[in-house]
């Protein structure tokens, strides 16, 4: 494909995209059995300059999306591309373009911020005069300046996330897959990361792919896409995606949390109850009228109701309420 | 510069980097073959003297006390006490009071002017170096006794007989300690090289999984084959100066003589540590941890040992034995290094060896290369 073409298409390309692993004893067991597939049948677009957070629990096959699109893992069915170079027959026009931090990544802890940085640069076929420019610009932006001569190994859990992000940004990449990039750093860190991204989307148009279970995270992006059990369950804006929750939210915190929480959901205008620490979420149809009607129950049952009041539905009580529903669908 | 040679080059000079910073390991690797070379030259005999030896004599003559005298000068035997019968003799070596036993009958003088005497030599055969050692002693000095009667019979007869040069020849074949290091030395260095070899690849190869750094490499444009060139690269220049290091420190410090050609012996060294480098990326495509590998290595170091012809020649072994001896690139180089060091032969007499060496690392390394590509996931 030439580059006139590749520039036409958007970052990211998948279509009924289908992942399955093999699965332990397949030999033994019929070649054709199909185990359970980490990414079931997904289709997404994520446009040039655009910032999008895949989010999903634990399990949900994000870093195996995230792979099959750089062709480090086979994909099963569907389609992939990235820049329009398909993930399988041309994975190294999309590694020269891309700048990846894989979840477990690691960098050589043997090995000093500025070799890392060096050694990456090189790799990806930067040249000396582009290395002189890039190296001292990125160590400037990642606050790494004073620590070149430090092994890798020596940097705290939240510099060496900053020295990854450096070195994947070496051969200035247009798209930056991130997955789980705070994961295991300090909240201080993580602001000063995301900040860091903030920046890039700002001054180059950097396109951000990040795989992320932090809702707060997700806010921060243009697009979301809720991943459960290998499939989409929505992809929207995040304003859009917070509309997905039935009705008005109510919060409040019970004395006594588990008899509460069987009362609540069995009363009439409850459409969705949630557990959110040691309180409750009660999504109802008219928040003035249930309101009386929660706490009237609760007191006639001896349990004291605290702080009872109307909240504005977060990312995390759409996707909550989203997940609940899908799971439903799926027994 | 072209960006495929960029990498390469980026790939080969980070490997170095980490393999030059890892003292500890580097230390381990350089100064293992010296001291093993050390240990054998110093403490280590094969051939074993002074076994502690019982005898039962019951002939009591000058002739048996000569014999025993005769074993007692050749070095061999040391006699730690005399008992009464060949019963005692036994008890005595399972009771580990003794090495050896020698029983003469009471007979033995009589027979001896007959021409037909015999003593009974017992050995302990749990300790195979003792064994050969003793029987081989013993045959000689029971040959050299033969002789030195027949001689003095036909004195006796008129007749002189010249037999000193066999005699001569016999004990030749007896010369202590540093024989033994001319014999075990090309084996030993090549052995250890092979465990190093092996091993460190695997660990350097696994290691990348086992930290998650090999995400992070595999993400780039690097291809499989450059990384694994970049990995092997430097590990295959510091086992070939580990390689001629050793050897030079064996025939330059302890005397070991180098009969043949160094250029032939350093080419194939070449291909051996070659197809040392593709068994530890085999290994590594087995291995999922460290300790895995190490463990899968030590294995391999084992099977070495017994039968790739270190320790015992693989001659007498079943075709199916030898055939396991036969999937390990030092069988066909210990052939090589004695060949070349110890018999001074050239390549036309182990042209065989060399191109197993060649056909074992392509396939192996090719082998290696395909798994790697596919190990993610
Ligand atoms: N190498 C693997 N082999 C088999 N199954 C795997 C492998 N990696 C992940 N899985 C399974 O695929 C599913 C998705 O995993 P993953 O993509 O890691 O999810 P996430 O990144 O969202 O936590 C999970 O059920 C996980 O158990
Ligand atoms: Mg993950």
């Amino acid at each position: 494909m030439s580059d006139a073409q590749g520039q036409s298409w958007p970052a990211i390309v998948a279509r009924d995209l289908v992942k399955e692993y093999k699965t332990a004893g397949g030999v033994l067991s019929s070649a054709r059995q199909r185990g359970p597939a980490a990414v079931d049948g997904v289709s997404l677009t994520v446009a040039r300059g655009e910032t999008f957070g895949l989010i999903g629990p634990d399990g949900a096959g994000k870093t195996t999306l995230t792979r099959v699109l750089l062709g480090l893992l086979a994909r099963t069915a569907g389609e992939s591309r990235v820049f329009g170079y398909d993930s399988m027959t041309e994975p190294y026009a999309i590694r020269e373009r891309v700048g990846y931090i894989a979840q477990r990544f690691a960098l050589p802890a043997d090995m000093t911020v500025m070799e890392n940085l060096r050694f990456f640069a090189d790799v990806q076929g930067v040249g000396r005069a582009d290395q002189r420019r890039r190296i001292p610009e990125l160590l400037e932006f990642a606050g790494l300046t004073k620590f070149t001569k430090l092994l890798a190994g020596r940097l705290s859990g939240g510099m060496k996330k900053k020295l990854a992000l450096a070195c994947s940004l070496i051969h200035e990449p247009q798209l930056v897959l991130l997955d789980e990039p705070t994961l295991g750093i300090d909240p201080v860190s993580r602001r000063e990361f995301w900040s860091l991204l903030g920046n890039l989307r700002a001054e180059k148009g950097l396109t951000i792919f990040v795989c992320t279970p932090y809702m707060d995270e997700a806010e921060r992006c243009n697009r979301v896409g809720l991943l459960y059990n290998g499939r989409l369950v929505t992809c929207d804006t995040p304003a859009v995606i917070k509309q997905a929750a039935p009705g008005h939210l109510l919060e409040f915190t019970p004395s006594d949390f588990v008899p509460a929480q069987r009362l609540v959901a069995g009363l009439a205008g409850v459409l969705e109850l949630q557990t959110y620490g040691m309180m409750l979420h009660a999504f109802v149809d008219d928040p003035l009228a249930r309101r009386p009607q929660i706490e009237a129950a609760l007191t006639a049952q001896g349990i004291f109701c605290i702080g009872i009041r109307e909240i504005e539905p977060r990312m995390e009580e759409a996707f909550i309420s989203l997940i609940t529903r899908e799971a439903r669908k799926g027994i | 510069m072209g960006k495929r040679t960029q990498r390469l080059a980026a790939l080969i000079r980070k490997e170095t980097t980490q393999l030059l910073r890892d003292r500890r390991t580097l230390t381990i690797i350089m100064t293992l073959p010296l001291i093993e070379l050390f240990l054998f030259a110093y403490a280590v005999r094969l051939t074993v003297d002074h076994l502690p030896t019982v005898v039962a004599d019951m002939s009591m003559d000058p002739q048996s006390r000569s014999f025993v005298n005769a074993l007692v000068n050749s070095n061999y035997f040391d006699i730690t006490g005399y008992v009464a019968s060949q019963a005692d003799v036994v008890r005595a070596i399972d009771e580990g009071r003794a090495k050896a036993g020698l029983v003469i009958p009471p007979d033995f003088a009589t027979r001896v002017e007959r021409g037909n005497a015999e003593a009974l030599v017992i050995l302990d055969g749990s300790d195979s170096f003792s064994v050969s050692s003793g029987y081989s002693a013993a045959v000689a000095v029971g040959q050299d006794r033969a002789l030195g009667l027949a001689a003095e019979q036909a004195r006796r007869l008129g007749i002189e007989l010249k037999i000193t040069p066999i005699v001569a020849s016999v004990q030749l074949l007896y010369n202590p300690s540093l024989n033994d290091l001319i014999f075990i030395m090309p084996g030993l260095v090549a052995m250890l090289l092979q465990i190093l070899t092996v091993l460190t690849t695997a660990q350097a190869v696994v290691k990348e999984y086992e930290l998650g750094t090999i995400e992070g490499l595999l993400a780039t444009p690097a291809r499989p084959l450059e990384l694994v060139v970049g990995k092997l690269a430097p590990n295959m220049l510091l086992m070939l100066v580990n390689l001629g290091f050793t050897t030079l420190v064996g025939v330059f410090w302890f005397g070991v003589p180098f009969q043949g050609d160094p250029w032939l012996f350093a080419w194939l060294s070449v291909l051996f540590v070659a197809s040392g480098l593709a068994l530890g990326l085999l290994v590594s495509s087995i291995a999922r941890t460290q300790r895995e590998a190490q463990q899968v290595s030590a294995m391999i170091s084992l099977v070495s040992m017994l039968l790739t012809g270190f320790i015992y020649p693989r001659g007498p072994m079943p075709a199916a034995i030898r055939l396991v001896g036969n999937l390990i690139p030092l069988t066909y180089f210990i052939r090589i290094a004695r060949g070349i060091i110890t018999k001074g032969i050239g390549l036309s007499f182990m042209w065989t060896d060399a191109v197993a060496l060649v056909i074992y690392g392509v396939v192996i390394l090719g082998f290696a290369a395909m798994t790697t590509k596919k190990r993610l996931g």
